[in-house]
């Protein structure tokens, strides 16, 4: 399928082939999914709102709710002000959710609706009940990417629900923001959090929204996501802890601004030193003692670090994401004595170019590392020289055939694979699952193509 | 929660037998609702993407290329250009500046290195409103490349997922008529509607050439440029699907007074119903109208029996269908009764007065019809009538397992054959496993 990928790399402005990226409004869409009782809604063209609960649900394969402003032509022309207000009596009528997240497109964004005006005016007339939360992120498909839309999303809470009240809070506690995470690792950190006794107000947390149990009914409304007067109290925070700079670090800043909560952002920790410099940071900022147990569970990463070694020396990887998964899982493969030789992200990316050229300088001087790119690219980075292993989303599988690479699924979406929902690949105990998934995967490979007389029980 | 049928909404779901026929569709969706439908642009990409040896360009954001990269499994014997994904990924400047050097640009380095045999432009809802000369620039490469450049006029906004198959048909009518016919039978028939999901479309192919028909165009599954520019030679257009080339067919009727006729492949009454009324065009030569007979026969006798077994564990099972397109819904009534199963819950996306009113007739008392559903309506409907199997899409799946309910995907996500007499035993099969799973057991339905 990709036979006519060429090897010859030639500059292109005009055309973006086979994307590692896709557009904001499903990143803040995810985001507003991290809300209790949130009814996420696309403030656009019917399909907008389609797709990306078609492409959520493929990838966590759980119900994934989003209402739509349906906007038709006359919408175009007039402005999408009534969709709106009609919107909001159809939702409160039929679903009524405690908030409501609107993000834009680029179809209402280019027409100039005015949202804060119109939530304003339908709150004043009644139209949005007394006591129901409406929040809006401005996400506009042509700017940035899925990324930047969590971002905003991400950012928006802040801006509308986050209070500093007069009283600083009895118990001291910490704002946590996890960054553009699977849920099965906003639940870890949370459970990393309680192992380390650290009191948080983690948002936004999609775990029990888009990883639920089966329960013979079908719930408009998970049991998770963080309560809304949880976002409120992020206000009277001691500190944020933003991981994932480019998701995070927007709202980290608003907490900032708004109600001077100081911020600390930090890689996302994937692997022993990353992960260490999230706990280090919880010390210093929080006071904690890290109890033994997670001493144990470092040790046990670093126990399968140094017992499969072999494996992953100066093994060749290319790997494809999003920022603030590539930089630490780069940082990860290096400390395991692999060699990133291709890192790319399909975001524009300051922290991502910067951080990768400091990871590899000394270590792979030789790395091509390029943001704002897609996978046709790396394709042929890959097809001028080989790697031994690909790390990337879904999409990577059609390199993966083409030039039969041994092939790891990481990040999102990952459309073909089930798990990415359920084992955590962040702290020391996900980084090990992480670290299992790539050796196996290797070692998968190496036993296919052993010759008979080479092939092992043992390895 | 408040009663999941909203007033506004009451006149679009019907349940059979407490009043006369009666459905409001064919309406826009309620601003507001979870709707399960899609955008024009989603229409237009459906219907043209199995077109293997053009180039898709979409016009716009990235979001609308990557949604769309490759999720159907329209499968092709040869090239395989369409399950690129390729996007002008407009920025902000462009939105601004307009995108139209950035198209040109496009277009010259995408024929240059693929050199496609057609390219297909699609417009999304920012093309609408800056106002790109799509069909200037489109004209201007046709002109400079030598093959056919064509705008799809989809953008989102302007209709709901039918008008994209009308832009769509739109379009390919420009390719229709430049071919060459010189080779073309007068016993021939071009396929319209299939998109060769799980290789559908060789079944129903390889069908009709053993009625001694031949086969001119696949529109659009494993299609091709030259075969659909030609298309217009064939005597007889095929439909199958509810309306997603029906247009073409209309449009080749007024151009080239070429008759269609509308059929399905879904199920074994209407699989050789369509084989009939195909052989029916063609009274000159009744050997083809033998020779279906005789291939009904052939796969009847090799199908009942085995569908003999499934239908035992199946029978009085309860289905409730939530599909795209009315017509599919059809057969999918037929096709349950065959494995003596009962549906409850009828509904669809797009589906027409029409659709509705024959939907009414062919299914019994006290089934649920419904136009433009949403998830809290169908799980309602779906508890009510304690389903045993859903046949839906790709969000209707996670639905039916939450509740415990077997699934079955009609829609993109096939996996296996449903079309042809082969693919009534794939769909008996499917349907078998889901319901018959032992996973059900440990549902909460079950197991109280």
């Amino acid at each position: 399928m990709l036979e006519a990928t060429p090897k010859e790399l030639v500059e292109r402005k005009a055309l973006r082939v086979n994307p590692a990226k896709t557009c904001q409004p499903i990143g803040a869409m995810y985001a507003a999914l991290g809300i209790h009782g949130c009814l996420p809604h696309s403030h656009g063209s019917q399909g907008c709102c389609s797709y990306h609960r078609s492409h959520l649900t493929r990838h966590y394969r759980d119900p994934i709710m989003a209402a739509t402003s349906s906007f038709t032509e006359g919408s175009s022309v007039f402005g999408g002000g009534a969709n709106l207000r009609n919107a909001f009596k159809t939702i409160y009528q039929l679903y009524d959710p405690d908030v409501i997240a609107i993000n834009t497109t680029c179809l209402s964004e280019t027409i100039g609706d005015d949202l804060p005006t119109i939530i304003r005016e339908s709150r004043e007339s009644g139209i949005i009940p007394e006591g129901k939360v409406v929040i809006h992120a401005n996400t506009p498909s042509y700017v940035g990417t899925h990324i930047t839309g969590w971002s905003n999303m991400t950012k928006a809470i802040v801006t509308y629900l986050a209070d500093k009240t007069e009283t600083p809070p009895e118990t001291p506690y910490i704002n946590f923001i996890p960054g553009y995470v699977e849920p099965a690792d906003t639940r870890h950190l949370k459970e990393f959090l309680a192992q380390l006794g650290v009191n948080a107000v983690v948002f936004p947390d999609t775990s029990d929204v888009v990883d639920t149990p089966q329960t013979g009914s079908f719930e408009m409304y998970p049991y998770g996501g963080t309560p809304v007067e949880d976002l409120h109290r992020t206000g009277n925070a001691q500190t944020t802890i933003a991981l994932g700079p480019d998701a995070s670090r927007a709202a980290a800043k608003e907490l900032e601004t708004k109600c001077n909560v100081p911020y600390q952002l930090l890689d996302l920790p994937i692997g022993v030193a990353a992960t260490d410099r999230l706990v280090q940071t919880l010390i210093e900022t929080t006071g904690i003692t890290p109890p033994a147990s997670l001493k144990r569970d470092r040790g046990r990463l670093v126990d399968i670090m140094t017992d499969m070694q072999q494996y992953l020396y100066n093994k060749r990887v290319a790997v494809s994401g999003d920022p603030d998964q590539v930089v630490p899982m780069t940082e990860f493969l290096v400390s395991c004595g692999a060699k990133p030789v291709y890192v790319i992200t399909g975001t524009s990316s300051k922290y991502f170019k910067q951080r990768c050229a400091e990871i590899l300088q000394n270590v792979v001087p030789e790395a091509v590392i390029k943001d704002d790119t897609d996978l046709f690219y790396l394709h042929q980075l890959i097809k001028n020289e080989p790697v031994d292993l690909l790390v990337s989303n879904v999409y990577g599988k059609y390199i993966a055939r083409a030039e039969d690479l041994p092939f790891v699924r990481f990040g999102f979406p990952i459309l073909d694979r089930v798990g990415h929902s359920y084992f955590p690949t962040l702290g020391y105990q996900g980084s090990i699952h992480l670290l299992c998934n790539i050796l196996n995967t290797l070692l998968e490979r190496k036993d296919r193509d052993d010759p008979d007389e080479v092939f092992e029980l043992v390895l | 929660m408040n009663n999941p049928i909203l007033k506004e909404r009451a006149d679009q779901v019907h349940r059979k037998g407490n009043a006369p026929f009666q459905i409001s569709c064919d309406r826009d969706s309620l601003a507001g609702a979870v709707s399960q439908r899609a955008c024009v642009f989603c229409g237009s990409r459906v219907v043209l993407y199995p077109i293997a040896d053009a180039v898709h360009l979409v016009h716009g954001p990235i979001g609308c290329a990557a949604y769309t990269w490759d999720i159907r499994g329209a499968l092709s014997s040869g090239p395989e250009l369409h399950r690129l994904s390729f996007s002008t990924d407009l920025q902000e400047r462009d939105v601004i500046f307009g995108g139209e050097k950035k198209l040109t640009n496009a277009l010259n380095e995408l024929i240059d290195r693929h050199h496609p045999n057609a390219a297909f432009v699609y417009s999304t809802c920012i093309v609408g409103i800056i106002g790109d000369d799509l069909e200037a620039i489109c004209k201007r490469m046709s002109e400079e490349k030598g093959i056919p450049v064509i705008p799809v006029q989809s953008e989102g906004f302007k209709g709901n997922k039918r008008a994209g198959y009308n832009a769509a048909c739109r379009a390919m009518s420009r390719l229709v008529g430049t071919g060459n016919i010189d080779d073309v039978s007068p016993h021939s028939i071009n396929i319209l509607g299939d998109f060769n999901l799980a290789g559908e479309i060789w079944i129903i192919r390889q069908y009709f050439e053993r009625m001694g028909l031949q086969v001119v165009a696949n529109i659009t599954g494993d299609g091709r440029v030259g075969d659909i520019a030609r298309s217009h030679g064939a005597a007889v257009n095929v439909v199958q699907c509810s309306g997603a080339t029906l247009d073409l067919a209309k449009m080749m009727k007024e151009d080239y007074n070429i008759p269609y006729v509308r059929v399905s492949y879904f199920g074994v009454e209407d699989m050789a119903e369509s084989l009939y009324k195909v052989a029916n065009f063609f009274p000159d030569d009744p050997s083809i109208l033998e020779q279906a007979k005789a291939l009904v026969r052939e796969e009847l006798s090799v199908l009942y029996p085995q569908l003999q077994a499934y239908r035992q564990d199946l029978e009085g099972k309860k289905a409730a269908i939530y599909v795209g397109g009315a017509f599919k819904a059809f057969s999918l009534v037929k096709a349950f009764r065959l494995l003596g199963m009962k549906v409850v819950m009828v509904g669809s996306q797009t589906g027409t007065s029409e659709d509705y009113q024959e939907l009414h007739e062919i299914t019994d008392e006290g089934t649920i019809i419904v136009d433009d559903s949403n998830p809290l309506e169908l799980s309602a409907f779906l508890q009510e009538k304690d389903v045993d199997i859903f046949v839906g899409g790709v969000k209707e799946r996670p639905i039916a397992y939450k509740l415990g309910l077997g699934f079955c995907d009609h829609n993109h996500e096939r996996k296996e054959a449903l079309e042809g007499f082969v693919g009534m035993l794939n769909f008996a099969k499917e349907v078998h496993s889901t319901v018959m799973s032992p996973v059900w057991r440990f549902v909460p339905r079950n197991n109280k």
